[in-house]
């Protein structure tokens, strides 16, 4: 779950991370009201939507789709400029690297100080799989992309892996710092942030921190002037303050949804929907979709204990999407008994009037019941045998490759 | 031989009494697993009836392994008790024994307290822990046999191919398979698909080299992380018997949590790929599509004189 940068340094400032005076709007007045409080000749006016690269992204009218200015992120030196500013991102879709072609749609703005930089920096706090541990970064080319980093100069990167039991220790920061060149008091106040960073990381049960950049003020202050947080979902129920953090509408409502009924859908750009039991299986059948040809429309993984009731549900999401132009349903009956949902299917179909091609594929518990309570049905269900032949067929009934 | 389960282990259901817990230990005597107690917390002396026949329960782990000698448990405690649960497991079986198994089924533990479990069994050496979030390890015997999960235990049967995999129904569909081309399974073993768990590709291919039933290999990979590329890599200077493989999620959009919480391509790493990239480079046989493993399989069992 991903949070915006405003909550994010909200959520610094409180573990006692340095961060610039700024202000969360949602409109022009609000940031020009932002502005005359600030008392700040120079600020940043910032997009707040969850994705990166913000700054080179370009901002369109959502209903010309006419480019209104280049940025996400301003500058801003005076009154004029924040309204400037403010009104062309505000309502407008921004697209950056990482939203896709669609863009988002900007409805919050971070209105904050500027800050005299001597330096920027890189920090991230995360775990890493392969040390099955936390891992923090960092490197002395700060506000650029670290993967370009990692790729052309990886002796820049400094790492350093957190012993959990024994947590994140003074000669660590210590290092960590040296290695960054800092010294004498920048040295200290990256060691206090660090471990502010930190004790928030555990606490708040974080995925990543991402300070990029994290700068070095002409006063030797270390200030985090960028944030990108997000939390580990699997430890929701012990953080009731999520349902406040959390912006649904940076979410797909369809996704929401079906997490609350104990689904996992994933929306894709196909038209072949899928309906699968088992996230690597459901996986697997979106690529033998592909490598046969198709497109799917989705990832859904009923999970392990659908009843009748999940299937239809599952079935009503895939029919959301206006693209789908046919279901291939494919379930390797373990705990789950096909004879099930063989009539999950069925009262599905019935009661959504499904008109779209539709191949079921059922292998495991009760497979012969399934497939036999299938053929008995009036409905225009196909049979298959195995997964390639399943996608085979629903590739060829919704119209070949073309 | 098999690999770590032999098919008369000894095992406990830790979270027996709860609805998970009860059905998949039913589900386990039906088998045939050697199924000889639980643990749940406050509920120690009880009794659990299991396909008729009454089960002990004890308060501690300790307790449960100093009464039974048990072999090994399996956790199906909820996501907010699961790695508590996995580091009792581990200090009993340590101090009451020195050695022991812990496979554990729970889905959706927080990733913070996997690091400190997997750190606390590694400072137990002769435990091993498989999972969390993983169908777990089975050994097909020629009647019954070790079940210790969720994995329905029809669909196998002794046999000689080691399996191993970081998704459930990814798995009974490369059993299914290696049954399509009249093989049987020596230990299947599912990892789990969280970015931090116990057991690991490697490990596995390591025992499965090394045990005497195992003939040939399948291991089923997914997006996400490097496992996959380091178990290539150990493979290609460590095992001589045949592998097969498989990676899901070659159509994974980036930057997407596909079900599982460690399956995702983050700043373009982990995609499938990549990683079948890596088995190709360590000479695995790949199979485009799960329904290709079983003609794979008896093609590498055929090229290494096998079949």
């Amino acid at each position: 779950m991903n949070i915006h940068e405003y909550q994010g340094k909200a959520m610094l400032r409180e573990f006692g991370v340095p961060v610039l005076e700024g202000v969360h709007c949602t409109s022009v007045e609000q940031a020009l009201a932002a502005y005359d409080n600030l008392n700040s000749k120079v600020v940043a006016v910032k997009s707040q939507i969850h994705a990166g690269g913000r700054g080179k992204g370009t901002l369109y009218d959502p209903q010309t789709r006419e480019e209104v200015m280049q940025g996400g992120v301003k500058i801003a030196f005076s009154r004029d400029e924040v309204e400037t500013y403010s009104t062309n991102i505000l309502g407008n879709i921004l697209n950056t690297i990482q939203t896709g072609d669609e863009g988002k749609v900007v409805k919050n703005l971070y209105i904050e100080s500027g800050c005299d930089i001597a330096h920027e920096y890189y920090l991230a706090l995360l775990v890493d799989r392969d040390n099955k541990s936390v891992l923090i970064m960092a490197s002395t080319e700060g506000g650029v992309d670290i993967e370009h980093v990692a790729e052309h100069t990886p002796e820049k990167i400094h790492k350093v892996i957190i012993d959990v039991n024994a947590g994140l220790l003074g000669f660590q920061k210590r290092d960590l710092g040296l290695a960054l060149g800092l010294s004498g008091m920048s040295l200290r106040s990256f060691g206090k942030s660090l471990g502010a960073m930190y004790e928030m990381f555990v606490s708040q049960d974080c995925a990543m921190v991402e300070i990029n950049p994290l700068v070095k003020s002409k006063s030797d202050e270390i200030i985090a002037l960028d944030a990108k947080i997000s939390f580990d979902e699997n430890a929701e129920f012990r953080h009731k303050n999520w349902s406040q953090l959390r912006d649904l509408s940076e979410e797909e409502d369809v996704e929401i949804r079906a997490k609350e009924t104990g689904l996992s859908y994933v929306k894709l750009d196909g038209n072949i929907g899928c309906l699968v039991n088992g996230a690597g299986l459901a996986m697997a059948t979106m690529d033998v979709i592909k490598l046969y040809g198709g497109e799917p429309a989705n990832f859904l993984d009923v999970g392990g204990g659908a009843d009748e009731e999940q299937v239809k549900i599952a079935f009503s999401m895939i029919m959301e999407d206006p693209n789908v132009k046919g279901i291939l349903v494919n379930i390797f009956g373990g705990i789950m008994r096909c004879d099930i949902i063989a009539r999950g299917v069925i009262a599905a179909t019935e009661a959504l009037s499904l008109e779209v091609p539709l191949v079921v594929r059922l292998a495991g518990t009760n497979v012969e019941q399934g497939k036999e309570i299938l053929a008995a049905s009036e409905l225009n269900i196909h049979s298959a045998n195995d997964l390639a032949e399943g996608a085979q067929m629903i590739v060829s009934l919704i119209g070949g490759d073309e | 031989m098999a690999i770590w389960i032999e098919e008369d282990a000894k095992v406990l259901v830790q979270g027996i009494t709860g609805k998970q817990g009860h059905f998949h230990a039913g589900k386990m005597v039906e088998y045939g697993t050697n199924i000889v107690g639980g643990c749940t917390p406050g509920k120690g002396g009880q009794t659990v009836e299991l396909e008729g026949k009454d089960f002990p329960v004890w308060d501690s782990m300790t307790e449960a392994i100093t009464a039974t000698d048990a072999d090994a448990t399996v956790i199906y405690v909820p996501p907010p008790f699961a790695a508590e649960a996995i580091m009792e497991a581990a200090e009993a079986f340590d101090s009451v024994k020195g050695e022991g198994i812990v496979i554990c089924i729970t889905e959706g533990i927080p990733t913070l307290d996997m690091v400190k479990a997997v750190a606390y069994v590694d400072n137990r050496p002769g435990v091993r822990l498989i999972g969390p979030n993983c169908p777990g390890i089975i050994t097909p015997g020629e009647t019954g046999g070790a079940k210790i999960g969720i994995m329905p235990g029809h669909i196998h049967a002794k046999g000689r191919i080691g399996i191993v995999s970081k998704s459930g129904t990814l798995t009974y569909e490369a059993v299914a398979q290696t049954m399509s081309i009249n093989e049987g399974q020596s230990t299947c073993i599912g990892i789990g698909g969280d970015p931090v768990n116990g057991t690991g590709f490697i490990e596995c291919l390591a025992a499965f080299q090394n045990d005497p039933q195992t003939a040939a290999i399948v291991m089923i990979g997914e997006i996400g992380g490097n496992a996959e590329q380091e178990a290539a890599a150990f493979a290609a200077e460590n095992v001589t018997k045949p592998i097969v493989g498989f990676v899901a999620g070659a159509t994974a959009p980036p930057g997407k949590r596909m079900g599982h919480a460690g399956a995702i391509i983050s700043g373009g790493k982990g995609t499938a790929e990549e990683k079948f990239e890596a088995f190709k480079k360590a000479g695995i046989a790949c199979a485009n599509d799960p329904s290709e493993i079983g003609s794979v399989l008896l093609q590498a069992l055929k090229d290494a004189g096998l079949r």
